[in-house]
């Protein structure tokens, strides 16, 4: 403040001959002595601002703004193709699991009927074994009772014999044989 | 000037609401050529210095993901380009780094002026009316330009009756003229306006019983005065692109 009383002081005497050229007392902006001056340094401050702005600033700014925009496009369509990616890769992965599945069902289904055909298999053979089994059986049943029925016929016709011969009668061994087939067949 | 300050330090009160206008040669003297670096011109290239420091180096890591500066400058590059785009029209994209010219000057010029002790540029009728008259002489040599004769049916109101067209054309004409007036009064006047009341609130600030007063004042007036500051640059930079629209269309 003390200064630019000062100054104001030391401007007294060019001052007040300014204002007896016409300017507004108390306004420094109507002291038109001073408009030349402020005007040329205006262009240059206007002169300089625009070479630096439309050389340097504007482009540099638009260029980082347009590369931004550049990386956010970029960066969107990467994401919507891996998201794309990431679909492809889920169906896959539902398909494999499907044809795991079916694979299973089919495997299962194969060793099923695997089994059943070795069992078929094997019960037609214990079958058979069985069937052998009984029929060997029973021929030997029916070779046993021929043995007994000739046995029997024999010790009969032996019996009839001698009983024959103990009544003190007697008669051929034909006659005896005939006669106990006959009762036998009866 | 000299005899007011004289009879105010005699009342005791001090007022010098206007002595933070007076232009100085920085180099001492008293001699103020047009060529003389005064406290003016120093303002003046500090706000080129700040325009260079935001814009400039500010963006020197032309970073994707921005840092706090260089978002300030994007921001400051968008709202102007938005502007000139939505006010003046596509075809007046030409214009962009003459109207971001005006509004960083401007802008840098008021704030760098509520610095305390500084010097406000803004403030200072040489300044605006110099700004006003390169946008009304570009306004008036574009249109003549790009539109020849036409630019003329800027003042011939075609929608309105027949009748009422030669008066609207005086009333558009004289309009017209007054422009570079309203558009560089407007911003000095403001400017102006509420430094000086700063000021004087600041001048009562010497009596104690008021100074508490004063001082709440003075803070009340420095916050709408940081809007007025910015206010007034963006009021003078769209009132440039709807000049601009006008040079483009005049028809209305």
């Amino acid at each position: 403040m003390a200064t630019e009383t000062h100054g104001d002081g030391l401007a007294d005497a060019t001052g007040v001959a300014e204002h007896a050229a016409g300017s507004a007392p108390g306004m420094p902006q109507l002291d038109f002595s001073h408009w030349g001056n402020q005007i040329f340094w205006l262009l240059i401050a206007l002169v300089a601002i625009y070479l630096i702005l439309s050389r340097i600033a504007l482009p540099r700014i638009a260029s980082v703004l347009s590369e931004r925009q550049g990386t956010i496009t970029n960066d969107l369509a990467a994401a919507e193709e891996l998201k794309l990616k990431a679909e492809e890769a889920e169906a896959a992965y539902n398909q494999a699991l499907a044809d795991a599945r079916t694979e299973a069902q089919k495997i299962i289904a194969d060793t099923k009927a695997e089994i059943q055909a070795d069992l078929d298999a094997a019960t037609a053979k214990a079958d058979a074994e069985i069937a052998a089994r009984a029929a060997e059986s029973e021929k030997a049943i029916a070779e046993i009772r021929d043995n007994a029925l000739q046995s029997v016929t024999e010790v009969a016709k032996d019996t009839a014999a001698e009983i024959v011969s103990a009544l003190g009668q007697s008669a051929d061994a034909k006659t005896i044989a005939d006669a106990v087939s006959a009762r036998m067949k009866g | 000037m000299a005899t007011e300050t004289h009879g105010a330090e005699e009342g005791g009160l001090v007022f010098h609401p206007m002595d933070q206008f007076i232009v100085k040669p920085l180099m001492g003297g008293d001699k103020i050529a047009f060529y003389t670096p005064t406290n003016a011109a120093l303002w003046m290239a500090l706000a080129v210095l700040c325009v260079v420091l935001l814009l400039v180096l500010g963006t020197r890591g032309r970073a994707i993901i921005p840092s706090r500066v260089q978002s300030i400058a994007e921001l400051a590059y968008g709202f102007i380009y938005k502007m000139v785009e939505d006010v003046a029209g596509k075809d007046a994209m030409g214009f962009f780094p003459y109207v971001m010219t005006l509004f960083m000057f401007i802008v840098f010029a008021n704030f760098l002026g509520l610095i305390p002790m500084s010097f406000t540029a803004t403030a200072h009728f040489a300044v605006t009316v110099m700004l006003a008259l390169l946008v009304f002489v570009t306004v008036t040599v574009v249109g003549f330009v790009k539109n020849g004769a036409k630019f003329l049916e800027l003042f011939w109101v075609k929608s309105a009756p027949l009748a009422l067209r030669p008066i609207l054309a005086v009333i558009e004409l004289i309009s017209y003229f007054v422009r570079p007036v309203s558009h560089s009064i407007r911003l000095a006047g403001n400017v102006m306006a509420g430094h000086a009341v700063i000021k004087v609130f600041a001048g009562f600030a010497a009596v104690s019983l008021i100074s508490p007063v004063s001082i709440l004042a003075i803070t009340a007036m420095y916050g709408l005065e940081v809007l007025v500051a910015f206010i007034q640059a963006y009021v003078f930079t769209i009132l440039t692109c709807v000049y601009l629209k006008d040079a483009l269309h005049p028809s209305h």
